[in-house]
């Protein structure tokens, strides 16, 4: 223990630092190859909403969802450099209860809110121009 | 033998901790960028329950101009990038690269955050301002609070600058620019969020 405490203040030039801090900063490469990744995952959609490229709609918005997740782990492992180690784990757990507090709140707002909607009085488009 | 291996032992718990010297400020910002997270989730709900309630409004396939939002995605994207080479140039010691990279990343942020006025200002002009219907009042929270979050981020951003101006790239400079990389970077996920749903969809209908 003597030594650790006593080699850290010193060893702090970079690669001196053990494994898990030094995969926190990412390099070049993992940098690089997010950027791709990223750019290729935003292109695709954009090029297909745009164009128009596929006409069913539901399938359409499937593939903008889908990529748009994809990219969301990209960035979480390439930017945020997001790995089962860092903080001893600590991250990841937050991360993971913060997905499920997500999840939980999305769709459960938008079940009650689909069923509220569908239950409410139906309107006439006659009513519907008259709202206030 | 026995109490040696005790106290060989011990120090092996010690350690784990002693290990990470700013772990506790990653660990803590991950947490404020964890409850951020959890205030876009509470805005996209609201989105996605209020977004298709136009109010015999325009919708927004009738708004949105989706080339606008292809250059502004694509100058977040590039501010991500360069924000990453200006962490690089901190790895290296090399100052001069680490402002010049950080002032690249603000230039970036600044054109996504003129672009993004620009379109508010244009929808505001054109009667389809946050009060016209629960879709834009929805619309405009959700995008204008990711837009004040990114104008916070250049703030933040330009402060450091001159922090790492005048004191160089010293261990606090250091901490605080990793925070605000995992903060930009933070807002750049949001952004595929808002990009993905919002326009994107709204526009497919």
């Amino acid at each position: 223990m003597n030594d650790q405490t006593h080699a850290h203040p010193h060893g702090h030039g970079h690669g001196h630092h053990h494994g898990g801090h030094e995969a926190s900063h990412g390099s070049m490469k993992t940098y690089m190859i997010g950027f791709i990744l990223s750019v290729i995952l935003t292109a695709i959609p954009f090029y297909l909403v745009m164009t128009g490229a596929i006409d069913n709609k539901a399938l359409l918005a499937g593939i903008v969802m889908g990529l748009g997740g994809i990219q969301v782990v990209v960035h979480m492992i390439y930017f945020l450099h997001m790995n089962t180690k860092s903080e001893g784990g600590w991250n990841m757990m937050a991360l993971i209860f913060t997905i499920i507090v997500v999840v939980i709140a999305l769709s459960g707002s938008l079940w009650v809110m689909h069923h509220l909607n569908t239950n409410m009085m139906p309107m006439s488009p006659d009513m519907m121009r008259n709202v206030p | 033998m026995d109490p040696r291996t005790l106290k060989t032992a011990k120090p092996e718990f010690y350690l784990t901790e002693e290990h990470h010297p700013e772990s506790s400020t990653n660990l803590g910002f991950w947490l404020y960028l964890m409850s951020d997270c959890l205030i876009f989730a509470m805005l996209f709900a609201t989105y996605a329950v209020l977004g298709r309630n136009y109010a015999a409004g325009p919708a927004p396939a009738d708004l949105f101009d989706l080339k606008l939002v292809a250059i502004n995605t694509a100058m977040l994207l590039f501010s991500s990038i360069t924000y990453g080479f200006a962490m690089l140039s901190m790895e290296k010691n090399n100052k001069t690269a680490t402002l010049l990279w950080l002032a690249v990343t603000g230039l970036f942020g600044a054109v996504f955050i003129t672009l993004e006025l620009y379109e508010f200002i244009h929808l505001i002009h054109e009667g389809a301002g946050p009060q016209r219907s629960a879709f834009l009042s929805s619309f405009f929270t959700l995008v204008g609070t990711h837009g004040l979050h990114v104008t916070f981020g250049i703030v933040w951003l330009v402060t450091l600058m001159s922090q790492v101006a005048k004191h160089g790239l010293i261990e606090a400079n250091r901490r605080r620019l990793m925070c605000l990389s995992m903060f930009w970077h933070f807002l750049d996920v949001i952004w595929i969020g808002v990009f993905s749903y919002v326009y994107l969809l709204g526009v497919i209908g």
